[in-house]
């Protein structure tokens, strides 16, 4: 409660003059505190501190008047398709896929040492590059503009591979996330989401049996 | 013998400075947090190395949840009237001044056209309750998602899609989604993640 305190005794009167009163003005804050606390506790619990992170994705267009020009060809030695499957599963081939041989669709993990050194291994240029731009970065050479815009151009350029992700309706929606982050990671400017093709799911079949799939279609 | 005299002290404290810690605190809070959205699905987004930030304007957010039921939110009123009225028309539903007031005050929706005047006569408590029921027709006989996206679109130019999904959404729900944004040339969308920190080695 907020008190006023008179004090009026000792001290000389002035000679002379009106009498004032001097008046100190003592307010207790602890209801304001109280209060305070409330309303912090309040929004402590009914807002979210961080924003969400987002991804940018850019989807093929799905247009099928798409001519032959139009298309993107791509070098059969630059291309990794990713192919996602249940259970966690991430395969992956190089170039065309191979259906006689069941070993050319290799199994591979989410783990840093897995899809990630596969890929980091098959950009090596480009990742060296952004990690020296990176420093240069750090030691304000070049602005953040000029940052993006160079690791662009280094990311989108000639010799980096191009990885096509395909997932099966099994895998969830953190492997397509997941698969997207390895992207990131290894500095990969040209990739796209696309649709699994009965072709895929064969080549999982088939390492699953072991070859024995197409042993069977080769008679 | 002489008593040792305790001298009364008063129990006052000074609250001031209490007080002014408290209000600082305060304001930090109210300028930096954002209120958390109601939604009718509990949704934990995956991590992602990404760190770009959603704008707070102008976002269509698609939420899906683990077992594939979609809602979208709007964050501008004036655009839920619009896209309600325009997904009305083209599916031969009109509804009533006292519809759309209920609808425009709607954080998420996701309800198939058919119980829409149904379901905006609940009261506002059994709407929250039944709504993790429903869900927006994906499926390719009857894509009112679709028409929704496209009546969205209509309304808002500079709408932004954001896909909110749960970890454990199967990808044949997410590719449904996809598609049909793919079909209405929407091939530019965000997908919101949570941090994971992560470093190349």
């Amino acid at each position: 409660m907020a008190e006023l305190q008179t004090n009026d005794g000792g001290g000389k009167k002035k000679k002379g003059g009106s009498k004032q009163k001097k008046i100190s003005v003592h307010v207790d804050f602890t209801p304001m505190v109280d209060m305070n606390m409330l309303l912090i506790t309040f929004f402590m619990l009914c807002t979210s501190l961080s924003k969400p992170q987002t991804m940018e994705i850019n989807m093929p267009s799905n247009d099928k008047k798409i001519t032959e020009e139009d298309q993107v060809k791509v070098k059969e030695s630059q291309a990794v398709t990713l192919v996602l499957s249940g259970g966690d599963s991430i395969f992956y081939y190089t170039g065309l896929p191979n259906y006689k041989d069941f070993n050319s669709l290799k199994l591979s993990s989410y783990r840093a040492d897995g899809i990630r050194s596969v890929l980091l291994k098959r950009n090596v240029a480009a990742v060296t590059q952004i990690n020296e731009l990176k420093k240069k970065k750090l030691d304000l050479k070049i602005s953040q503009e000029q940052f993006t815009k160079l690791a662009a151009e280094i990311k989108n350029g000639k010799n980096t591979p191009v990885v096509i992700i395909k997932a099966a309706d099994r895998a969830t929606y953190k492997n397509l996330i997941d698969a997207l982050d390895e992207m990131q990671i290894c500095n990969i400017g040209r990739y796209v989401i696309d649709k699994i093709t009965p072709a895929e799911l064969f080549l999982i079949k088939n390492r699953e049996s072991k070859g024995a799939l197409s042993q069977n279609s080769a008679i | 013998m002489s008593k040792v005299k305790l001298a009364r002290k008063s129990t006052l404290i000074d609250m001031t400075a209490m007080s002014d810690v408290t209000v600082l605190l305060l304001t930090f809070f109210m300028l930096t947090s954002t209120f958390v959205k109601k939604e009718p699905v509990q949704v934990t987004t995956p991590g992602s190395v990404s760190e770009i930030k959603i704008p707070d304007t102008n976002i269509l957010q698609i939420l899906i949840d683990p077992t594939g039921k979609v809602f979208m939110s709007l964050d501008k009123q004036k655009d839920m009237i619009e896209t309600l009225s325009k997904v009305g028309d083209e599916l031969g539903v009109s509804f009533t001044e006292e519809e759309i007031r209920k609808f425009k005050i709607q954080k998420t929706f996701g309800v198939p056209i058919k119980s829409m005047k149904q379901y905006l006569a609940l009261p506002a408590e059994k709407q929250d309750a039944i709504l993790k029921d429903y869900g927006i027709p994906t499926d390719s006989l009857d894509n009112q998602f679709k028409t929704w996206v496209k009546a969205a679109r209509a309304t808002n130019q500079e709408l932004r899609i954001a896909i909110k999904a749960d970890s454990n959404t199967p990808y044949k729900v997410i590719k449904d989604v996809m598609t049909s944004l793919q079909d209405l040339r929407e091939n530019r969308y965000n997908l919101i993640t949570s941090l994971k920190v992560e470093s190349v080695k």
